[in-house]
């Protein structure tokens, strides 16, 4: 009797780590600055990713029925000490099994290079874009769902060329994110024939800039390009240029842009121009819906580049029959482009049933997702101009 | 007309911001320099200090925007200013009382009581944050602008505009009237003589019968007019944010070793010339050589001594020059 119990007990045992090993968690770090510069687009960021991630675990199909669970942590976007700490927590005490993350430039590399390389885990970020995380060594675990800044720069100079404007001052913040984006514009913008009159720093959290805008004014330029954060150095740059009458036309590139900022400057912004990462295929529409419908601000910038890296992900952890990051970096190139079904959000459920069929997926998701060098997205962008305090969108490019 | 160009770049860029800024830190290194002078220690937690004064004021500004209380063209933080005083006075005396009386019956090192005043400045700095939050607040209302660079322009026909906001005149007005009574209360009245007497010579002033608990607590109450003004002008005029206060404290304690410690006349000088040389040093001067040189000889590069990153470089090499040659200060105050 004892000896059948013993067995029995056994044999429970076995079936339930049977059952853990073929449907037990998969756990997805969301690693993003939810304090410092980007604290006022960071919330539905990590609400876009987790309606990803909310999707899947109401389809209940990914991977034979894992159920995937976001765990968040703070990447503090400046300090690279704090991010790396946050991610080493999440990888050895919370055994993670991919990122969705980090967001800004500085703290990512940060991450990459001294946890997801040597632990071998799977990085997706939705918002780092500078230029020099094209070329670092990542071992192939590194993607984003954000294009290299090299490629806004671009897009930057076209629109400020297009819209009459020949001479122009650069100020930048002072980081990865900020020099990049600048010296990459000011290349751009150079070889269309433009000319840049000054390309400057500024630091972050000071409350004057009164020295900073006393120089660019005295460089002169038709408009100011503000490379900063909504938050941050950005907003007190455009406050004391326009208290100072120095400028009253600013360039805003995706750091920038945010709803806070047209409230908080007010009526002096009206007429400024801008660009961040954005789409008009329908995946973006289809986004917004059901980030209205599960009850925050589509919009909002990165959101859906969030939603798409957690997707990506996912995917790539079905396509290749493994959460283990190993496994799954080697797919997330295959499921985010041709050839195979185009994929909208909404659509992750079907996408994994396809995938467990052994069919093919090309996931385009809310930003028209095409992977392109070393896992970048090759990139969308949507002109914007403030009217009336408000954003609005010019057109995609 | 040039050179009026010329002029009015100068003043639009370099003058108006640089008054408002010395002015600011003139009134911050005061309080410094005063806890100095009669206390014998650099009080640390002076930028903390400040940040709870301004918060009570935003607090009290907040309540009166509320009721409807406005100051006109002013803005009602002005009204609310002798609350956050008030509050930020109970403030100081309850840690005199808690904490730096212990250490004054003690007679212990001034160095002690300057690590002290750095455990008073985290407890003063989380207090805020516990209050307030970490975020930045806009706190002015009324009028925005004296004078704004378009109407300027318009005005005077210049191609140069000169904007001058309410809150950099109210600046410098109450820096000016902040300073005058400090100076009568100092130079003309009992308890400011016997403060003075108490600073020069402390054995003396007590077998003079003057009591030390008094001069102390009004040292403390003066201290926290002179923070809570310093910090409320600063944040009308820029914003508040816990952070940038705390790190105010940098170069007001420059400007307040330069001009030399325990100087009053001394933190005035010196908050000015920190702040000037912020601005003039890393100031671009292609503009205003633009319009004085003859035609031709324009510079074509930016004419920047130094990138404004360097701008607080700038207040740290004045710091080690002054130190280097004269470790009195400018006005000959305390050996630092």
């Amino acid at each position: 009797m004892k000896k059948l119990l013993m067995t029995g007990v056994a044999l429970a045992a076995l079936a339930g780590g049977a059952s853990v090993a073929g449907a037990g968690d998969v756990k997805i770090g969301i690693i993003l600055g939810f304090t410092g510069p980007l604290e006022s687009i960071t919330p539905n960021m990590a609400n876009g990713a987790e309606l990803a991630i909310a999707e899947v675990n109401a389809a209940g199909t990914l991977l034979d029925g894992s159920k995937v669970v976001p765990v968040r942590a703070d990447s503090t976007c400046i300090d690279a000490s704090a991010a790396t700490a946050a991610a080493e927590r999440l990888v050895t005490s919370d055994k993670i099994n991919a990122i969705m993350g980090a967001d800004c430039s500085g703290v990512t590399g940060a991450i990459l290079a001294n946890v997801a390389v040597p632990n071998g885990v799977v990085m997706v970020s939705p918002s780092a874009t500078s230029p020099g995380l094209s070329t670092a060594d990542d071992k192939g675990f590194f993607f984003r769902t954000a294009p290299s800044d090299a490629r806004q720069g671009v897009v930057m100079a076209e629109i400020l060329k297009d819209r009459g404007f020949d001479t122009v001052a650069v100020t930048y913040t002072n980081n990865d994110y900020g020099k990049g984006l600048a010296d990459s514009f000011a290349a751009a913008f150079k070889d269309i024939g433009g000319t840049v009159t000054i390309n400057t720093a500024h630091e972050d959290g000071k409350a004057d800039y009164s020295a900073e805008v006393g120089a660019l004014a005295s460089a002169g330029g038709d408009a100011l390009v503000v490379v900063g954060y909504t938050d941050q150095g950005g907003k007190g740059i455009i406050r004391a240029s326009l208290d100072s009458g120095a400028f009253d036309t600013f360039v805003l590139p995706d750091g920038m842009i945010s709803d806070n900022l047209a409230e908080d400057i007010g009526p002096g912004l009206n007429g400024s121009f801008g660009q961040y990462p954005g789409t008009d295929s329908q995946g973006a529409e289809m986004f917004q819906k059901i980030a209205k419908d599960a009850g925050f601000d589509g919009t909002s910038t990165f959101a859906a580049e969030s939603y798409d890296a957690a997707a990506l992900i996912m995917l790539a952890m079905e396509m290749g029959k493994s959460a283990d990051s190993a496994v799954l970096k080697d797919h997330v190139m295959h499921v985010a482009n041709a050839p195979g079904e185009q994929i909208f959000p909404g659509d992750l459920a079907k996408a994994i049933k396809i995938l467990k069929d052994g069919g093919d997926v090309d996931y385009v998701g809310a930003t028209a997702v095409e992977l392109i060098g070393a896992g970048e997205s090759a990139g969308n962008y949507r002109e914007i101009e403030i009217k009336d305090g408000s954003i609005e969108t010019v057109k995609y490019r | 007309m040039d050179f009026l160009n010329a002029i009015v770049a100068l003043g639009n860029y370099v003058i108006v911001p640089g008054l408002t800024y010395g002015a600011q830190l003139a009134l911050g290194a005061l309080g410094v320099t005063l806890v100095f002078g009669i206390l014998r220690f650099s009080n640390f937690a002076h930028g903390d200090t400040m940040a709870f004064g301004t918060m009570v004021t935003i607090m009290v500004t907040w309540l009166f925007q509320a009721l409807g209380i406005g100051f006109g063209v002013l803005p009602t933080a002005l009204l609310a200013l002798p609350f956050g005083i008030l509050a930020t006075a109970a403030l100081l005396l309850f840690t005199d009382r808690a904490v730096y009386r212990f250490y004054r019956k003690q007679k212990v090192n001034p160095i002690i009581l300057v690590i002290v005043s750095m455990g008073v400045m985290f407890v003063t700095n989380a207090l805020v944050r516990f209050a307030i939050g970490v975020g930045e607040y806009q706190f002015t209302d009324g009028a925005r602008f004296l004078i704004t660079a378009g109407r300027f322009k318009a005005m005077t026909g210049l191609d140069e505009g000169l904007a001058i906001r309410t809150t950099q005149a109210i600046t410098v007005v109450t820096a000016a009237v902040a300073v005058a009574v400090l100076f009568w209360f100092l130079g003309s009245t009992r308890t400011g003589k016997s403060m003075r007497a108490y600073s020069d010579n402390e054995d003396l002033a007590l077998l003079s019968g003057i009591n030390p608990e008094k001069v102390v607590a009004v040292t403390w109450i003066i201290t926290a007019a002179l923070a809570t003004t310093a910090g409320v002008l600063y944040g009308l005029d820029k914003s508040f944010k816990a952070f940038t206060y705390f790190q105010l404290l940098l170069p007001i304690f420059a400007s307040a070793i330069v001009g030399g410690l325990g100087r009053p006349l001394g933190a005035i000088a010196g908050g000015f010339i920190i702040a000037f040389s912020e601005v003039t040093v890393t100031y671009a001067w292609k503009k205003v050589l633009g319009y004085l040189m003859p035609e031709g000889l324009e510079p074509s590069g930016l004419m920047q001594l130094l990138s404004t990153d360097y701008k607080f470089a700038v207040s740290f090499v004045i710091l080690v020059i002054v130190l280097l040659f004269k470790p009195t200060g400018l006005f000959k105050g305390a050996q630092t």
